[in-house]
C-alpha cells in the first residue's frame, strides 16, 4: 500500500507537487492519470526517496523508502527505460542490481525469460528499441519479486502486442494482490487498465475514484438542439434546473435526455431541427475536467479563420503563470 | 561487500576502464622502454624509468570521474540509489572499488616502468638503493589511488563529465603551476597545491625535480610523508563534503 500525505514538492519558484494527499490499494490496478507536467513523475521519484518533499510525506506499507532494507524486493519500479548504461549488457544490468539486494543470480534469467529478452541479454543496453528498453525496465522492477510495483508511462514507445502485453501483465500481478500502480497521460489507456484512478493536475489532486466512477462523471450525457426559437426553450430549460449553452447555432444541454427537451420544446412552442444525445469522448472529458490544471497550454491553436476553416497559428508551448 | 561487489560488476561490464587502464600502460610502460631504447646510459635514471607516471595520473583521473559521472549522466546514479538508498554508503563503495583498482594497476606498472628499463640497458645505474628512491617507485599507487578519490568526489559534485574532467585536468596541468605568477605569495600557495605535495612525497630525496611540469624551487615548509598526508587529507575532505552534498540533493 502507497500513502501520501500532503505531499508537496517545490523546485525552485515550480510547485510541482502540491499538497497532494491519496492511497494506493493492493490487489488493484490504481492509475495515476494527469497531463503532462501534472507532477507525475516527481510523485514517483518523491515515492522512490530520490527526491526530497518539501512538505508531507509518502510511505510503502507505513514505511519511507529510504528505510527500506533491500528495497528491491518490496518496490519494482520502471520511472525511465533509459536509466541504463548504454554500453553495459542487459544481464550485466541486471546482475549489478540483483546483487544490490542479494538476489539469486539465476532469478536474472528468469525475469529476462519473462520479458522475453533472453535472446538479447547479451546485447547492449544502448542498442535495444525503446520497447525493448521498457522490457528491461519491467525486468529490473521484477527482480525482486516486489509486493509494490510501480510503472511511469510504461506503454511509450510500446507497439500494439507489448501494450496488450503490459497491461494483461499489471492486471495480473494486481490479482496476485500486489499493489500496481502505473501513470499515464491517456485516459482511454487508463480505462482498459485501471481499477481505480488518483488524478492530478499542476500537482494538486483532482479526483481518486473507481475508474467506472470517474469515466461516468467525466463523460456526462448532453443533448445537443437545433432549431428556431430556442430563446423560449432555453429560458424553460433553466427553469426546469438545466444548465444550457450555445455554441455554434446549436443549444447544447448537459445532464438532459431527449425525451425531456422534446417535451419541453413542444410545450413551448419551439420548432426544433436537430435533436441528438451526445456521449463526450473520454479524452474530452478528461480535457474538460483538467483544462484548468494543465500546465503548457499550446496557444494560437484554436483561432478561428475568416473564411470557417481552422487556421494553426505558431504554436507555442508557454507556461501558463498562476 | 556486496556493495563492493555491485560496484566491481558495474565498472568493469563497461568497456571504458579497460581503455583507460589499457592506455596506463602503454603511457607507463611504453615510455620508460622507449627513453631507456633511446637515451644514452648516462642520461638514464630512475627518474627516466617512471617519466610517464604524469601522463598515466591523466588517464587515470579520467577514467575515475568518468565512473561517477557516466552514472548521472545515463540515470543509473537514480536506478542505484533506488536499489540502494544509503547513498553513502554506494558511493563509498564506488570510490573504494576504483581507488582500489587505480592504485593497483598504478603499483604494478610503476615497478614494471622500474623494472623494464634495467632490462634494456642493464649497464645504467637504474635500481633503487636508497629508502627515498623505494618511495618513489612504490608511491606511486598510494598516491593514484588518492588522486582517484578526489576524481571521484570533483564528479559527484559537478555530475557532468566534461566539467568534471576540465576542472581536473585544468587544476593539474595548468592551475598548480601558474599559481607562482602571483607576486609575493605564489611560492607560498604553490607549496600547498595537492599534488605539489603528493610530488613530493614521491620524489623528494631522489634528486628528481619535483612537480608537474618539474622545477619546483625551494623548500616545502612538510617533508615527503607530510606532503602524503597533506594530500590524502584533501583527497578525504573533498570525499566528505560530495558524500553530504550527494545525501541532501535530489538524485
Amino acid at each position: 500500500m502507497i500513502e501520501a500525505r500532503g505531499l508537496t514538492k517545490r523546485y525552485g519558484s515550480t510547485l510541482a507537487v502540491d499538497d497532494l494527499s491519496f492511497t494506493v490499494e493492493p490487489g488493484q490496478v490504481t492509475g495515476f492519470l494527469g497531463p503532462n507536467g501534472a507532477g507525475k513523475s516527481t510523485t514517483m521519484r518523491l515515492i522512490l526517496g530520490l527526491d526530497r518533499p518539501t512538505a508531507g510525506e509518502v510511505t510503502l506499507d507505513g514505511k519511507h523508502y529510504r528505510q527500506l532494507h533491500d528495497p528491491l524486493r518490496m518496490v519494482g519500479a520502471l520511472l525511465d527505460a533509459k536509466w541504463t548504461h548504454p554500453n553495459r549488457s542487459a544481464r550485466s544490468h541486471l546482475r549489478w542490481l540483483a546483487r544490490s539486494n542479494k538476489i539469486a543470480r539465476k532469478r536474472v534469467d528468469e525475469v529476462l525469460e519473462l520479458v522475453g529478452l533472453t535472446a538479447v541479454a547479451d546485447k547492449r543496453a544502448g542498442q535495444f528499441s525503446l520497447g525493448m528498453a521498457q522490457r528491461l525496465g519491467i525486468a529490473g522492477a521484477l527482480l525482486g519479486d516486489p509486493r509494490v510495483l510501480m510503472f511511469d508511462e510504461p506503454v511509450n514507445g510500446l507497439d500494439p502486442e507489448g501494450i496488450v502485453w503490459i497491461r494483461r501483465f499489471m492486471q495480473a500481478r494486481a490479482a496476485e494482490g500486489r499493489t500496481v500502480f502505473v501513470s499515464s497521460h491517456l485516459l482511454s489507456e487508463m480505462s482498459l487498465t485501471a481499477d481505480h484512478l488518483v488524478v492530478i493536475g499542476r500537482g494538486r489532486l483532482i479526483a481518486q475514484c473507481t475508474t467506472q466512477e470517474f469515466v461516468e462523471r467525466a463523460s456526462q450525457a448532453s443533448v445537443r438542439v437545433r432549431g428556431r426559437n430556442l430563446d423560449a426553450l432555453s429560458r424553460a430549460l433553466a427553469d426546469a434546473g438545466y444548465q444550457t449553452q450555445f455554441t455554434e447555432e446549436a443549444l447544447t444541454v448537459p445532464g438532459a435526455t431527449t425525451d425531456e427537451v422534446g417535451e419541453l420544446a413542444a410545450a413551448h412552442g419551439a420548432v426544433l431541427h436537430e435533436l441528438t444525445a451526445q456521449r463526450g469522448s473520454l479524452e474530452e472529458a478528461f480535457m474538460q475536467l483538467t483544462k484548468e490544471d494543465v500546465e503548457y497550454h499550446a496557444r494560437g491553436l484554436d483561432v478561428a479563420g475568416t473564411d470557417g476553416t481552422r487556421q494553426v497559428d505558431t504554436v507555442v508551448a508557454q507556461e501558463v503563470t498562476k | 561487500m556486496t556493495l563492493l561487489a555491485v560496484e566491481r560488476i558495474k565498472l568493469f561490464s563497461t568497456r571504458s576502464p579497460w581503455w583507460c587502464l589499457a592506455l596506463t600502460a602503454v603511457l607507463m610502460l611504453g615510455l620508460s622502454a622507449l627513453i631507456a631504447g633511446l637515451a644514452s646510459t648516462a642520461e638514464l635514471s630512475l627518474a627516466t624509468s617512471l617519466a610517464g607516471r604524469g601522463f598515466a595520473l591523466m588517464v587515470l583521473l579520467v577514467m575515475a570521474a568518468i565512473a561517477i559521472t557516466n552514472e548521472y549522466r545515463f540515470g543509473t546514479i537514480r536506478a542505484t540509489f533506488t536499489a540502494v538508498p544509503n547513498r553513502t554508503a554506494v558511493l563509498l563503495a564506488k570510490t573504494v572499488v576504483v581507488a582500489l583498482v587505480v592504485g593497483i594497476a598504478g603499483e604494478v606498472l610503476a615497478l614494471g616502468a622500474y623494472g623494464i628499463p634495467q632490462l634494456i640497458e642493464p649497464n645504467a645505474d637504474l635500481v633503487a638503493n636508497t629508502s627515498d628512491e623505494w618511495r618513489f617507485v612504490l608511491g606511486i599507487g598510494p598516491v593514484y589511488a588518492l588522486s582517484a578519490v578526489i576524481a571521484i568526489a570533483v564528479g559527484v559534485l559537478v555530475r557532468q563529465t566534461a566539467a568534471a574532467i576540465s576542472i581536473l585536468l585544468v587544476w593539474v596541468l595548468l592551475v598548480e603551476n601558474l599559481v607562482v605568477l602571483i607576486p609575493r605569495v605564489g611560492d607560498d600557495i604553490r607549496s600547498w597545491m595537492p599534488w605539489v605535495a603528493s610530488d613530493h612525497f614521491l620524489t623528494a630525496g631522489t634528486g628528481v625535480p619535483g612537480g608537474e611540469g618539474g622545477g619546483f624551487p625551494g623548500e616545502l615548509p612538510y617533508g615527503p610523508w607530510g606532503g602524503l598526508a597533506y594530500f590524502a587529507g584533501i583527497a578525504v575532505a573533498l570525499l566528505v563534503i560530495a558524500l553530504v552534498v550527494a545525501e541532501r540533493r535530489d538524485a
